[in-house]
């Protein structure tokens, strides 16, 4: 028989504000929106900046322009259904698309590891030339740097990008109103997992395919066929989950989607529940969210449905007033739970 | 998913919770053990269609919690080490030592790396023949298998750079304490169903009898822990006090007898520090002197073994059910996973975490989570 034990009742750990950039920084979670917030934001203070959106927006001689750049890191360097050049490309288009934008022109930085071998780099050359092609955009300047060996991983890109916009709408967060039926453009986490395979080695019986797509052509489609859009927002670092905690707290509403009602590959599903990932946080490259009128809803869906990226598209919820800035899940089993942002990326758990 | 969604219907779990509700005369306090049962019920709102007179309480189940800081604090010294490869399960990764996390540790440049399986970490050991490779077994009955054929594996293959930082952790012996304290309110527990595939069930039988509670071996899935906790509400409505087993399709009563034999090959029992609970003896696993060459803590130094220091963290009395989460003064506020006061703030398996990241809507707007039964 044990001895009673005596509970000390106090569990200490020090306060920790990090001083130094963890990775965790980067993983798309309130770690990294504290960083741009308490740190970046305010060395630029402006009132184009201070919207918060995808690019900025701005307009020059009557015209309205998107405007954004994006830096890409990934390891490896080729995945199924991608590379950094296509995902150089596409992030970059899908910014300027997430504000209603035509993506014109692009430029490309390329930050080069010394010993990269060069069939690699025109191998990521020519995929961003197919991408670019694709998403009917030029990239018309650019940059190249070399650095020592070890001091970058193979090749680093950053790509800026101008769009043109040609509607008047005002395709923000803060457009967002309560009544908006929410409608996801396909199923979710295929770029995280897909990362996630390649890099652990995790074999599985089918291979995980990133999503990576530019996502232009299907926001032309929605506007053009009239649909007041609120808001857009693609899917990248954090996914689903933190996109729209951001959007809630912007727009200062309340989100609540249903978790039957978000489409998720059997392959994603197997490979998370191994992980003890929720796919609802895990990375896209090729998904966005959109804020619709409700009664535009269906038509909406019907415009997401009919163009190949958008075929699994699905409306899975409503804006609600209060509590504002909250976004909450019917579970699978009919109870309801809020949606946080998670500190930093997922980490597999121990057991 | 096959063998995943039929355990995450909702008719069913509806189903499940009219009929506990019909089956409850009384109110009844009941302990998940097992850290991943906290994060279903949490997770899914089992609880929030449970009727109100039935307190599920959150137990001391999560490895990440319950690793002392002196382990902690050892784990970041050795990490930090010019010479070291230290290799760890991702969430021991944010958790807090005394001045720092082994997150930290890599941004200043230490080879921290994440491994799935303990035998990764061999092959990491073989590949950096210059290098010590260390290894954090951390966890309960579930991962000390896999922990031990490392160290068997080690030894048959003559790696002299490899050794692990053990901080293995038993259940029954958490349970004992839990039931032998004077603030105890815990009726009946529903057992932690993988740490019981490995182990079986025999060692919950003599508790059952002598503190005369009703145990549950309990999966993970929410129709899992409902099923469980229905059949721990019927032990107590009936007043029995048996060991059932809700989890059949996984766990045998006598358990994995190789993998037990594997865990006695290489570990004995110790006394073992719980992080918020102080210690509680015999409750954990260190290598035996056959594998103490494989000991980290003879290579690099013994974890200096100090009080917790103290804090308003309530840690301790959340870990056995005393107090709930969100009744802690800081919940919240001063303690958050950006800013954890304690561990059951930092796994996603803590018990603050999951309140955290699922529940705090309550405090906002009480309707949307009343029971429908």
């Amino acid at each position: 028989m044990t001895e009673p034990v005596d509970f000390s009742g106090s569990c200490p750990i020090p306060h920790g504000d990090y001083a130094h950039i963890l990775l965790a920084h980067g993983g798309g979670g309130r770690l990294m929106h504290q960083l741009i917030e308490q740190t970046i934001v305010p060395a630029f203070r402006n009132p184009v900046l201070d919207v918060r959106h995808d690019s900025a927006v701005f307009e020059i001689a009557g015209v309205r322009l998107a405007f954004t750049t994006d830096g890409y890191v990934v390891r490896p360097l080729f995945f199924p259904g991608g590379d950094i050049g296509t995902l150089a490309v596409n992030g970059t288009v899908n910014d300027l698309a997430m504000s209603g934008a035509r993506p014109l022109y692009l430029s490309a930085s390329f930050v080069l590891e010394e010993g990269l071998p060069v069939e690699t780099l025109q191998r990521i050359l020519a995929s961003m030339r197919r991408a670019a092609d694709v998403a009917d955009v030029q990239i018309v300047t650019g940059d190249t740097k070399v650095v020592d060996r070890g001091k970058g991983d193979g090749i680093f890109i950053t790509t800026a990008g101008v769009g043109r916009i040609d509607h008047s709408l005002a395709i923000t967060p803060t457009s967002v109103r309560p009544g908006d039926a929410i409608l996801l453009s396909g199923d979710v986490g295929r770029h995280g997992m897909a990362i996630m395979a390649v890099r652990e080695g995790l074999a599985f019986e089918t291979t995980i395919e990133s999503d990576c797509a530019p996502l232009a052509g299907v926001v032309t489609d929605l506007l053009s066929a009239g649909i007041a859009v609120h808001c857009l927002r693609d899917l990248t670092r954090g996914g689903l989950a933190s996109a729209l905690i951001e959007i809630a707290e912007a727009a200062k509403v309340q989100i609540h989607i249903r978790e039957a009602a978000v489409p998720v590959g059997e392959e994603v599903r197997g490979a998370c529940e191994i992980l003890g990932f929720d796919p609802l946080y895990v990375a896209n490259e090729g998904r966005f969210v959109s804020f619709v009128p409700s009664d535009q809803a269906e038509r909406s869906l019907r415009i997401l449905r009919s163009h190949p990226i958008g075929k699994d598209a699905a409306i899975i919820g409503i804006v609600a007033e209060t509590p504002a800035g909250l976004v909450t899940i019917e579970s699978r089993i009919g109870a309801t739970r809020i949606v946080d942002m998670l500190s930093g990326e997922q980490l597999p758990r121990i057991c | 998913m096959k063998f995943v969604d039929e355990y995450r219907d909702a008719e069913v779990a509806q189903g499940y919770a009219r009929a506990i509700a019909r089956q409850t005369t009384r109110p009844w306090t009941i302990m998940e053990i097992c850290g991943g049962q906290t994060h279903t019920i949490v997770k899914y709102g089992v609880d929030s269609l449970l009727p109100t007179t039935l307190t599920l309480v959150h137990g001391p189940g999560c490895p990440v919690c319950v690793t002392p800081i002196e382990l902690i604090d050892k784990a970041v010294e050795i990490a930090s080490r010019p010479e070291v490869v230290f290799c760890s399960f991702g969430d021991m990764l944010r958790v807090p030592g005394t001045t720092h996390d082994l997150l930290t540790v890599k941004a200043r440049g230490g080879d921290v790396r994440i491994v799935y399986s303990p035998l990764d970490t061999l092959r990491i050991a073989k590949e950096h023949p210059a290098k010590q490779v260390v290894f954090f077994a951390v966890g309960f009955e579930t991962t000390a298998p896999a922990n031990a054929m490392a160290a068997i594996q080690a030894r048959r293959e003559g790696l002299t750079n490899f050794s692990m930082l053990v901080s293995h952790v038993l259940v029954p012996p958490a349970m004992e304490a839990i039931l032998s304290s004077p603030q105890n309110r815990v009726q009946g527990f529903l057992a932690a169903g993988h740490v019981c595939a490995v182990m079986g069930y025999t060692e919950y039988e003599p508790i059952a009898a002598r503190h005369r509670v009703p145990i549950v071996v309990t999966g993970f899935e929410p129709l899992d822990v409902f099923q469980g906790i229905a059949m721990c509400v019927a032990q107590l409505e009936a007043g029995r006090t048996e060991v059932e087993n809700q989890y059949a399709r996984s766990v045998r009563r006598e358990g994995n007898r190789p993998a037990q034999q594997m865990i006695r090959e290489v570990f004995q029992v110790v006394p073992r520090r719980w992080r918020g609970i102080g210690e509680i003896p015999a409750s954990g696993l260190g290598l035996r002197d056959a594998y103490a060459d494989f000991d980290a803590e003879r290579r690099f130094g013994p974890a200096a073994s100090g009080p917790d220091i103290s804090s308003e963290c309530q840690s301790g009395l959340i870990l056995r059910g005393v107090l709930k989460p969100n009744e802690c003064p800081a919940f919240g506020t001063r303690c958050t996973p950006e800013r954890p006061l304690g561990a059951p703030m930092v796994s996603s398996e803590g018990a603050c975490a999951a309140y955290y990241r699922y529940r705090r809507m309550r405090d906002a707007d009480s309707s949307t989570v009343e029971p429908r039964s």
